[in-house]
């Protein structure tokens, strides 16, 4: 009987998944589906040509079949070379489209897709090319390609809720939905929310009381601007950065040894607190070395383009690993600045986007000049810590001119950079994407399809930073402005933020996104500005409840009728848990630190070789610094950071995904980080005078960051007697204390301490604590 | 009992069911087969992977004992009695053949071609010939598939264990229990789909990486768990000391109340997935150390695995826990055994390596045979690549080194519907070309999803505008190892 149920019930979940999915496959489609009135080759069209014909009837000429093309207007509508009396696209007569034709069709023989493909179109698909055809089958280039353009402000009945350019389009999609937006949130949620995102840290109760008190028109935009200014907005922007830039500790592959590559991750702080305009920053990072009189800090910039792994495995082939270093550059350039998938076009003609596979090596050209070797030493000592090119930093470089370098001893410093040769190396395109497999020479380049590029510049990466900072380049602005509005809203306006191809999603408010893009490069690509934009408008100050009609018609938040709710990114987590509990070391830099970490995990996973093959955890002060300065060793990324998806630094990140595991719920309630702060928190209440109520009562404002409710301080308190009770009974105290290298205060009592420790690990291990709300 | 079932099931739709849930895509794959015309071609539009059973699976698990390094297959089942013959000899020009060399051997001005060191004989109705060195496996010969003829495209060890663990040499693509898990799902909700065992031997090392159990764009539930067969088997699975059972159900159960007040005020799905996640989290921690527990194993199971797997840490216990947790369900259970790179001083290292895993390997075989598990769980033996047929470096009557050999090597498969007691391909005399029937990593690959009832060309995952698949553009089934 049991049994059977269980059955049926799967059966029943299966179907409401089905039908719950269906509603939210396609992320732009909120409610049910229906055609619109007039169908968009962009937004419609492409999107099903795209992912259901393209790979046989699009951009990859060798894998092209029956050599038509449906990708390009003017192949679609002419005589088929197979039947030069059919056409695959008649505008306005889709019964004498072959297209439409075949797609509707029952006969499988004559089918497409055909059943090979594993492909198929739905039945909605089929009526919206249909349509498309009646309206006369036209093509529009597509949307990301062509630059963006300052739209009109949309008018809204609603002027009254509007706080800034943004709500404009929002809101303007809101009422063409029918839909209200939530109010604005509550004074101490939204502090919470806007801290954790221009800062990563809670904000403390003084900021808290502060703000509360604070009663002027203007008081969230004093917040913000506090929080603008306080040096871990920089370390809080880093964060994104450091994942687009595969930073890491080590240097990956098989051995996987230490790399010195932190001083490269001071700058990047550096440059977000110094509000370094975002043209510069990226020009700094690809081509700093190409600068006329390059400076020492422009040299260092660089350090991002030999961020990714190097090999020190013995017997390797030389240029295999060369080449996939420049492979490596080239895909992050696409992925990272360009937000397109050209690592397709690697082995063969893009099968999706107008990228041709010599447009592929025409780009890779450009970091294929590295004066580098594909392994230039095994596993050895400090000479080894970075590959050539490099730099040295001297004290002396730190006091005088890199003074953002924390460098905290004496000892000789280097850091990879780049540096080209002064003859050029040949570029060939490899066929299929194999190392030794020479096609024709290729000239540096780029996708002609996207902004060609002009003789004024020269061949080199400063001239691709020229390009790319080029105002009519249709994506470097809107890729960056996408991935900031991901960071604060937990979803870009495309969604899919490194590929703004055929094949990724379509943006959900396509005027709002332009409208950033241009005003971003109008305004100097000042990132700060954008920052402040995206935490004053009236769309981010909305409340994060979600009513039952919302979750229905909208799950995932696509139109913004509220405010995003998820939890906080790996690195956060910990800083949540060190600040709130007074751990918190802010010293901004460094190399990278190892704190409490399960013992054997780097020890059951090496070859023996290296500084790295023991973990040899830090003490005192290096214990508590933020979660950006855990060190990453690649091979074996620090456990609680994967626990809670942070990147591993393998490969450039552009999105993190967010899960919610069991396996994060074991970290919460058994790290020796989280327990020790709990200790150490209820150590320095139980010193204050006052009620066990009152000391609650605080620890919950620093960890949750908001005064609880009665009923929720009923139940704290409830615990905490039933706590003293059982430590009293059991007198086990000490054995619970017994956690972290932070000293015990000697003036508590223990089993006071312990039951209270208790309640605050309790605390750290609500929903909300780790969730932006 | 059914009103409990019954709520279950409303937190679970109330929470968008699948998304988030350790028990995976495994529970709609079970609904599809009973109403199979459920999913027809709507798999993409739900979002679920079209990996559903296109045929009946043969195996429902897969434990695949992975040894790490490249075990050389001329001292373990690839009888060449010519090297022996031509000991010291040139390999010849036309079977080199313009292999590409590793940076270790590229500069050797020669290569003596080396016999191997340890006798082979013929075992079992099969008459498979394998080395001294594997006397236990040689026992269980005719339960096991021998394939002599697997290649491989990469020749350094990183990218060579990563295509065969991810199908492809480089990148972030998720691994083949990730996929495994995507896929069909945990039988066990208590347990993760996919789990990890490491251990190592005394020979020359490579080290293994987190990169080779990981999800890649896949969700992270997917992503391998490294158990071990210690002290705290999961990371942060053991409670601190001084708190018992009890108290932590006490704390769960005020959480619970906190959170639910929470969920009140925001009415966000996502509080009650945490608050199942916390409760899966307290099943797993009574449920994990139960099984990871060997103490209490009995006498004659002990005897089977031999002592060492009463050592934790040692390929014999990852052996016998591997049998425990694809016994409780977990579909796929990684082991890695470190120390097969023996580019020198083969003979002795490589009788190390053997006596680690031997007795451990055919036991395991026995073990589930004799539970009836055998038919339904696939077992894999195997490395990244094989190793030369000439020696590096200097060579001497006892002593010798082999350097790395994409081209041609040996790895054995049973249960789960692979033939027993066959020999499938065949290498050329010297060891280095196969002559028949050569397997490709990706034909490996999808000849491992088809017993699991997965067809390789239909288990996708659309991520950034492609779809990916574990086998990338290719791969065969090998419809003559299977029963």
């Amino acid at each position: 009987m049991y049994r059977r149920l269980f059955y049926l019930l799967l059966t029943f979940f299966a179907i409401v998944y089905i039908i719950q999915a269906c509603n939210s496959s396609s992320s732009n489609q909120v409610a049910e589906e229906q055609l619109p009135d007039s169908i968009s080759y962009n937004f419609n069209v492409r999107p099903i040509l795209s992912d259901k014909c393209f790979i046989c009837h699009g951009p990859d000429a060798n894998k092209r079949q029956a050599d038509l093309r449906l990708d390009i207007a003017e192949e679609a509508y002419k005589a088929l070379k197979e039947n030069p009396s059919a056409h695959a696209l008649v505008p306005f007569k889709p019964n004498a489209s072959e297209v439409f034709l075949r797609i509707s069709t029952k006969d499988t023989a004559y089918m497409m897709p055909p059943k090979s493909s594993n492909l198929k179109l739905t039945a909605n698909e089929i009526s919206i090319i249909e349509k498309w055809i009646k309206q006369g089958a036209k093509y529009e280039k597509h949307w990301a390609f062509t630059p963006p353009k300052a739209p009109q402000m949309p008018k809204v009945k609603d002027a009254k809720w509007v706080k800034n350019e943004i709500d404009y389009f929002v809101l303007d999609k809101l009422e063409h939905k029918g839909v209200v937006p939530n109010p604005e949130a509550d004074k101490e949620r939204l502090l919470k929310r806007a801290s954790l995102d221009i800062t990563g840290l809670p904000p403390s109760i003084e900021m808290m009381d502060k703000f509360l008190a604070d009663s002027s028109g203007n008081a969230y935009e004093k917040v913000v601007e506090s929080l603008l200014s306080s040096p871990a907005y920089g370390e809080r922007m880093a964060l994104h950065w450091l994942d687009v830039a595969r930073y890491a500790d080590s240097h990956g592959y098989q051995d996987d040894n230490y790399r010195s590559q932190w001083p490269w991750r001071d700058w990047v702080i550096h440059a977000f607190n110094e509000n370094m305009p975002y043209n510069q920053f990226v020009t700094w990072q690809l081509a700093g070395d190409l600068m006329p009189n390059a400076s020492k800090e422009q040299l260092l910039a660089t350090g991002f383009n030999r961020n990714h792994k190097i090999t020190e495995e013995g017997g390797v082939i030389d240029e295999e690993y060369r080449v996939e270093y420049v492979t490596d550059r080239t895909n992050t350039f696409g992925k990272a600045i360009i937000g397109v998938t050209l690592e397709c076009a690697h082995c063969h003609d893009h099968k999706y986007d107008p990228f041709s596979q010599k447009e592929y090596y025409q780009v890779f050209a450009f970091f294929n000049n590295v004066k580098e070797v594909g392994i230039e030493s095994v596993v050895g000592g400090p000479e080894t810590y970075a590959k050539k090119p490099l730099m040295e930093i001297s004290n002396a470089d730190v006091k005088e001119i890199l003074k953002f370098v924390n460098k905290q001893d004496t000892n000789k410093l280097i850091v990879s950079v780049m540096g080209d040769q002064d003859t050029v190396r040949k570029t060939y395109l490899l066929k299929r994407g194999v190392y030794d497999a020479h096609g024709e020479v290729v000239e540096a380049g780029t996708p002609k399809s996207l902004l060609s590029f002009s003789d004024k510049y020269p061949k080199n990466r400063l001239g691709l930073t020229q390009w790319l900072f080029d105002k009519k380049n249709p994506l470097t602005s809107r890729v960056f402005v996408n991935q900031v509005w991901q960071e604060f809203f937990g979803r870009g306006i495309v969604k899919t933020s490194g590929d703004f191809g055929m094949q990724g999603e379509l943006p959900s408010h396509p005027e709002l996104l332009d409208w950033l893009a241009v005003d971003f490069m109008n305004h100097g690509w000042n990132i700060k500005r954008l920052v402040r934009q995206i935490a004053l408008s009236a769309t981010y100050r909305q409340s994060a409840v979600v009513s039952p009609e919302k979750l229905k018609t909208d799950p995932d938040n696509i139109l913004l009728a509220r405010a995003p709710r998820y939890r906080i990114p790996a690195e956060l987590v910990r800083d949540v848990v060190l600040s709130s509990s007074g751990l918190l070391v802010n010293t901004i830099g460094g190399p990278s630190v190892k704190p409490y970490q399960p013992p054997g995990l780097w020890e059951g996973a090496t070859s023996g070789r290296g500084l790295l093959a023991t973990y040899r955890q830090d003490h005192n002060e290096s214990l508590y610094r933020r979660g950006m300065y855990t060190f990453i060793k690649r091979t074996v990324p620090p456990p609680v950071m994967g626990i809670f998806d942070a990147s591993n630094r393998d490969q450039c990140e552009v999105k993190r995904l967010k899960t919610n595991t069991p396996l994060q719920a074991l970290a919460m309630m058994n790290d020796p980080t989280v327990l020790e702060a709990s200790r150490v928190l209820a150590d320095k209440l139980l010193q204050d005078k006052g009620t066990s109520e009152a000391r609650i009562s605080k620890a919950f404002r620093r960890i949750v960051c908001r005064k609880p409710k009665d009923k929720e301080i009923k139940l704290l308190a409830s615990y905490y007697a039933d706590q003293l009770k059982v430590f009293k009974q059991k007198s086990n105290a000490e054995k619970v204390l017994a956690v972290g290298e932070y000293p015990l205060s000697q003036k508590t009592n223990k089993t006071e301490l312990a039951a209270m420790m208790e309640v605050i690990a309790a605390i750290y291990n609500l929903e909300e604590t780790i969730t932006k709300s | 009992m059914e009103k409990n079932i019954l709520e279950h099931g409303l937190n679970f739709n109330r929470r968008r069911f699948l998304s988030k849930l350790s028990l995976g895509l495994g529970s709609v794959a079970l609904g599809s087969l009973l109403i199979p015309d459920l999913f027809t071609g709507s798999f993409e539009e739900a979002g679920l992977p079209p990996g559903i059973p296109d045929f009946a699976p043969k195996a429902k698990r897969v434990i695949y004992l992975f040894q790490n390094g490249a075990p050389s297959q001329l001292e373990s089942f690839d009888y060449k009695p010519k090297l022996r013959e031509m000991m010291g000899q040139e390999l010849p020009a036309s079977i080199r053949a313009g292999q590409r060399l590793t940076g270790m051997t590229a500069n050797q001005s020669s290569f003596p071609l080396v016999g191997s060191y340890y006798d082979f004989k013929q075992y079992g109705e099969s008459r498979a010939w394998i080395s001294d060195l594997f006397p236990h496996t040689a026992k269980v010969v005719d339960d096991i598939c021998i394939i002599r003829s697997m290649f491989t495209e990469a020749i350094n060890h990183d990218p060579a264990l990563t295509f065969f663990q991810t199908g492809a040499q480089q990148g972030n693509r998720p691994s083949m229990g990730a996929w495994l898990s995507y896929g069909l799902g945990s039988e066990n909700k208590n347990l993760p789909a996919f789990t990890v065992l490491l251990s190592r031997g005394k020979g020359n090392g490579q080290g293994v990486y987190s990169k080779l159990w990981t999800n890649g764009f896949l969700d992270s539930t997917h992503q391998g768990v490294q158990f071990s067969s210690g002290e705290d088997p999961v990371l942060y699975l053991k409670d601190p000391e001084g708190l018992n059972r009890f108290e932590r159900r006490k704390m769960l159960d005020k959480l619970a109340e906190l959170n639910e007040m929470s969920y009140q005020e925001f009415g966000d799905p996502e509080i009650n997935a945490k608050v199942q996640q916390y409760e899966m989290a307290y099943r797993m921690q009574t449920a994990v150390p139960e099984i990871t527990d060997l103490s209490k194993e009995p006498d004659d199971i002990i005897k089977l695995y031999g002592p060492d797997c009463l050592v934790p840490g040692t390929f014999a216990a990852n052996c016998l826990l591997a049998r425990k947790l694809s016994e409780n369900g977990v579909r796929f259970v990684q082991l890695y055994h470190q120390g097969w790179d023996q580019h020198g001083n083969l003979p002795n290292e490589m009788a190390g390596q053997a006596k680690d895993v031997d007795q451990a390997s055919a036991a395991l075989i026995t073990d589930l045979k004799q539970r009836g598990l055998l038919d339904e769980t696939l077992v894999i033996w195997g490395g990244e690549f094989g190793r030369t047929n000439y020696s590096q470096g200097a060579m001497t009557k006892d002593n010798y080194g082999r350097d790395h050999h994409p081209r041609c090597f040996s790895i054995w498969m049973a249960g789960g519907g692979i033939k027993p007691g066959i020999v499938y391909g065949e290498s050329d005399e010297f060891g280095y070309n196969i002559v028949k029937d050569p397997v490709h990593v990706n034909d490996f690959h999808a000849t491992v999803l088809h017993q699991l009832g997965l067809n390789h060309e239909k288990l996708t995952f659309k991520h950034l505008g492609r779809r990916y698949r574990l086998t990338d553009v290719a791969g065969k089934v090998i419809n003559d190892i299977i029963v």
